[in-house]
């Protein structure tokens, strides 16, 4: 259960080697990271600039993993996402999910990333050889909050 | 009353300032928006399209229709990319 924002890089054996230390309840445990591509839309990306919002981005990332919390039976959870100056192949972030079974760590981490791709305050630019370029959000991104819509809610 | 807004990303740069601190007898998001257009400029230019703009009131995320009575903070965005 814990939120991290930061410029630093990760690492994610020793994260998830923590998560799973002095437990053997844990039956799964799903991890995701995100790195910086060195091309998107055609135009190589020499490097990406991650701006966020201080103070909403924690409250926003902790909302998305208490949601997730709430609605799978989850051991154990972890969001690390990073700011400031990255380069192809560096980490940008990560989630991890733990449970007895599989399938609520997959989907927990699934609806953890479809979430906070579109409701925690990132934005990336990428600096290309035309220049600096904001990353639009995609309307997939949006369509895929849809699948996690709860009947009634 | 006394708002921080503030912005991020494009809009933070075609406003060239990252926050300012207003005083304003806004009552909606939206009648801050038309406020702040009605200065002209980079900030008419910056909420020209406002379906490329999200809001967020003491950092939450709302809709233009919302109250400003109680709100200190406003920041104004694109929508956002994370992940």
């Amino acid at each position: 259960m814990a939120v991290r924002v930061q410029r630093e890089d990760f690492d994610l054996g020793a994260e998830l080697a923590a998560l799973r230390a002095g437990r053997s309840d844990i039956g799964a445990l799903v991890s995701f990271t995100g790195l910086v591509r060195g091309a998107a839309g055609g135009a190589a990306i020499a490097a990406m600039e991650l701006e966020h919002y201080p103070g909403m981005t924690e409250r926003a990332l902790a909302a998305i993993e208490a949601e997730a919390r709430a609605r799978w039976p989850l051991q154990a959870s972890l969001i690390i996402h990073r700011y400031g100056a990255l380069t192809p192949g560096e980490q940008i972030m990560m989630v991890a999910t733990a449970s007895p079974h599989r399938q609520a760590a997959f989907e927990a981490a699934e609806f953890l990333m479809d979430y906070l791709k579109s409701r925690a305050p990132f934005w990336k630019k990428e600096a290309t050889p035309e220049g600096g370029r904001w990353v639009d959000a995609r309307d997939t991104d949006e369509a895929a909050l849809a699948r996690w819509a709860r009947p009634g809610a | 009353m006394t708002l921080d807004v503030l912005y991020f990303a494009w809009l933070r740069e075609r406003i060239g300032a990252p926050s300012e601190r207003i005083e304003t007898g806004a009552a909606t998001v939206a009648d801050l928006v038309a406020e702040l257009s009605a200065r002209g400029g980079p900030h008419a230019e910056a909420f020209a399209n406002l379906a490329a703009v999200r809001v967020a009131l003491d950092q939450e995320l709302a809709d233009f229709t919302a109250p400003l009575a109680g709100v200190r903070e406003v920041a104004f965005f694109p929508p956002m990319t994370g992940g």
